[in-house]
């Protein structure tokens, strides 16, 4: 069958879809103007508050973002819960996203309003973190691992996490100090899963022996920086990500190894809280966070961690650190971390508080 | 506590009422009613809601936030006999208590005693501004800039080089001595005003008395202005005690490895593993080991004491 069209038709059709068309376009601004501005939270100095991402931003979308920080996971689910409606986007290590998810605290993200998620790695934008109910709950973002530190040209046989416990390196340790991290340092030198590890007497045994090398317990990028650049010790565990940061912008001699038993890898999400009123906003800032372009000038200008968009990766230089340092291959040997039952987590906290009381000791 | 510990200041009080009294005594209830009123409503307000909070969140299984149903429970309260650990990390908190109120006492009471008896107008004015100028800086920035003194490499360890330039390397950051010396540095001020205000209501003739009598510097410094300054160390010991018993920044950051007292656990329990009922329940038991502390003392201070 053959559908003649008039002219008329034709045109008032066409006038009319075009007309919808605009319609179409310029709602987004309008909504856009209307919710010129939305709260990100998430740790500082950590991508999203980079002053040309804003302005960047901003230009393309006239919306404005602000920030709030938070210094601890923790502190982050806190902020959530007795800030409703205060948060737009939030930052959430997917080991937690299911726990902020079970607290009813995010929503699920509608990944076809967040085009640029068809280049994430599949592995990561599909991470088992991430879901809950087969729905995503948070876009994956950036991923990374927590690994060996250590101060080049003075530590050489860094190919274990057992040098932690090498009486050679007596008091030249620093440990982060986060349970889940630690505990899966014990995990991963007693051969264990270190979400999950069936012998935690192990573990503790095994922390324990470090306590002559344990020099300090850090807790932040710049702690871990000053402590480092004081030569206050050599050997450390350190996240990829900051280490990229330490060699690049502090000039710092550290060498980043993924030892022979393997390390903790962790994902990071973006995350539109329930409480938000601006969810369209929010998933364009989200979109703009897994942007290459993005994330091309956030690793070469300031240092940041692997980008979960192949795509992204893809476009640093060949010489980039980051690219050198998550390496592909060390995906296979990574344990990710994952959400925790409180009464685990608890045994964790518990665990690592009785070794710091045991290294205070 | 606050009103035992400070019989000087009660003294002056007294005094107030009684030139005032005539005033005062036409309409007292109302009158005094209404200066104690704001007092009396902020103290509740600041110090009894939160810590009410606190002690109902004590006996809970869980923080009551999200979607937990609230549920009760004492656990909380037997942490010491499940975790054997704490009494190693509560000695620790009082080993740091004791030194760094010693420290203030021995260094706070010779300097209040030369203030109030040595000075003079101006001079006076401004040795006491400096007693106090630690108060102006903000905490953190006192103990980050003390990180730069004590650590290797450091200007204590420079000077010491350009004095002996073979002794060997010192290094006091991440140990016991920095966090005593961050902590007496941060509460010295209270010990020497506390016992300023006691030396200062020395009369001379008390001492004029004693020198009269044959009694050398030593013996007066022992049979008078020790005692007449025993509520003014009272106090200072006090005010400085109960804080530094729950201080966590200055162990984490000057501490390292040895940092770990009962502030840090229980900021731990607050912001790290979000058990704020079990955070809430040691701080409680803190406080009660506290006070449990001071009645000990007290006792045995009333016993020396010039009473």
């Amino acid at each position: 069958m053959t559908v003649h069209l008039s002219r008329r038709t034709f045109n008032a059709l066409l006038g009319s879809t075009l007309g919808a068309g605009l319609v179409a376009l310029a709602a987004p601004r309008r909504s856009a103007a209307a919710t010129s501005e939305i709260t990100v939270l998430n740790w500082k100095g950590y991508g999203t508050d980079e002053a040309f991402a804003l302005k960047d931003f901003a230009a393309a979308t006239g919306i404005t973002v602000k920030h709030d920080y938070f210094s601890s996971e923790a502190e982050m689910l806190t902020k959530l819960r007795t800030n409703p409606g205060a948060y737009d986007v939030v930052l959430i290590n997917s080991a937690r996203t299911q726990q902020a998810q079970g607290e009813g605290l995010i929503d699920a993200v509608d990944l076809g309003a967040v085009p640029n998620a068809k280049d994430l790695a599949p592995s990561l934008k599909d991470h088992p973190n991430l879901q809950a109910g087969g729905k995503p709950y948070g876009v994956a973002w950036v991923w990374g691992m927590n690994s060996l530190g250590v101060r080049h040209g003075k530590v050489m046989d860094a190919q274990s996490w057992a040098i932690f416990s090498d009486p050679k390196y007596a008091s030249r340790l620093a440990l982060l100090d986060d349970p889940t991290t630690v505990i899966g340092i014990g995990a991963l030198l007693t051969g264990q899963d270190i979400n999950n590890p069936k012998d935690l007497n192990a573990v503790v045994a095994a922390l324990k022996a470090m306590k002559p090398n344990v020099k300090l317990l850090w807790s932040s990028e710049d702690q871990w920086n000053k402590a480092f650049s004081a030569d206050a010790f050599d050997i450390s565990v350190y996240w990829s990500g900051a280490a990229a940061r330490s060699i690049k912008v502090h000039n710092l001699p550290v060498d980043f190894i993924v030892p022979k038993e393997g390390a903790i890898g962790w994902l990071d999400g973006l995350s539109v809280p329930a409480s938000s009123s601006k969810k369209p906003a929010a998933l364009q800032f989200v979109n703009y966070m897994i942007d290459p372009k993005f994330y091309v000038t956030w690793a070469t200008q300031a240092g940041a961690p692997a980008s979960a968009n192949t795509a992204a990766m893809a476009q640093l230089p060949a010489d980039d650190l980051n690219r050198q340092i998550h390496k592909s291959e060390y995906l296979t040997k990574l344990q990710f971390m994952s959400a925790l039952p409180d009464d685990r987590r608890q045994a964790f906290n518990d665990a690592w508080e009785e070794v710091k009381a045991f290294y205070a000791k | 506590m606050a009103t035992r510990a400070a019989p000087e200041s009660t003294a002056v009080e007294d005094g107030a009422r009684i030139r005032g009294s005539p005033r005062i005594g036409t309409r007292p209830g109302w009158r005094i009613a209404s200066l104690l009123a704001p007092a009396y409503a902020w103290l509740t307000l600041a110090v009894f809601l939160p810590l009410g909070c606190m002690l109902f969140f004590s006996v809970l299984k869980a923080a009551p936030f999200g979607n937990h149903p609230l549920a009760f429970t004492v656990e909380n309260y037997l942490a010491f006999i499940r975790r054997p650990y704490l009494f190693d990390v509560a000695w620790t908190s009082i080993r740091i208590g004791l030194w760094t109120t010693g420290l203030c006492a021995a260094i706070g009471l010779p300097a209040a005693i030369a203030l109030a008896r040595a000075t003079r107008g101006r001079a006076r004015q401004v040795i006491f501004l400096l007693v106090i100028l630690p108060f102006w800086t903000n905490g953190l920035v006192r103990i980050f800039s003390w990180t730069m003194v004590l650590r290797e490499g450091g200007l204590l360890d420079g000077a010491l080089h350009l004095v002996a330039s073979s002794a060997p390397s010192l290094s006091l950051l991440y140990s016991f001595p920095a966090i005593i010396i961050g902590l007496v540095h941060a509460y010295l001020p209270y010990m020497v005003l506390t016992c300023y205000l006691s030396a200062a209501a020395i009369e001379d003739a008390h001492i004029e008395a004693a020198r009269s009598l044959g009694a050398r510097a030593p013996m007066i410094f022992w049979k008078i202005i020790l005692p007449l300054c025993l509520p003014g160390l009272t106090s200072g010991s006090i005010l400085i005690f109960v804080p530094v018993i729950g201080s966590f920044m200055e162990p984490r950051i000057l501490g390292g490895r040895v940092g770990v007292t009962m502030g840090t656990v229980i900021e731990d329990q607050f912001v790290q593993a979000f058990n704020w009922p079990l955070g809430a329940a040691l701080s409680f038991t803190m406080l009660a080991v506290v006070l449990v502390i001071f009645a000990a003392s007290s006792r045995l201070l009333g016993r020396i004491g010039p009473r």
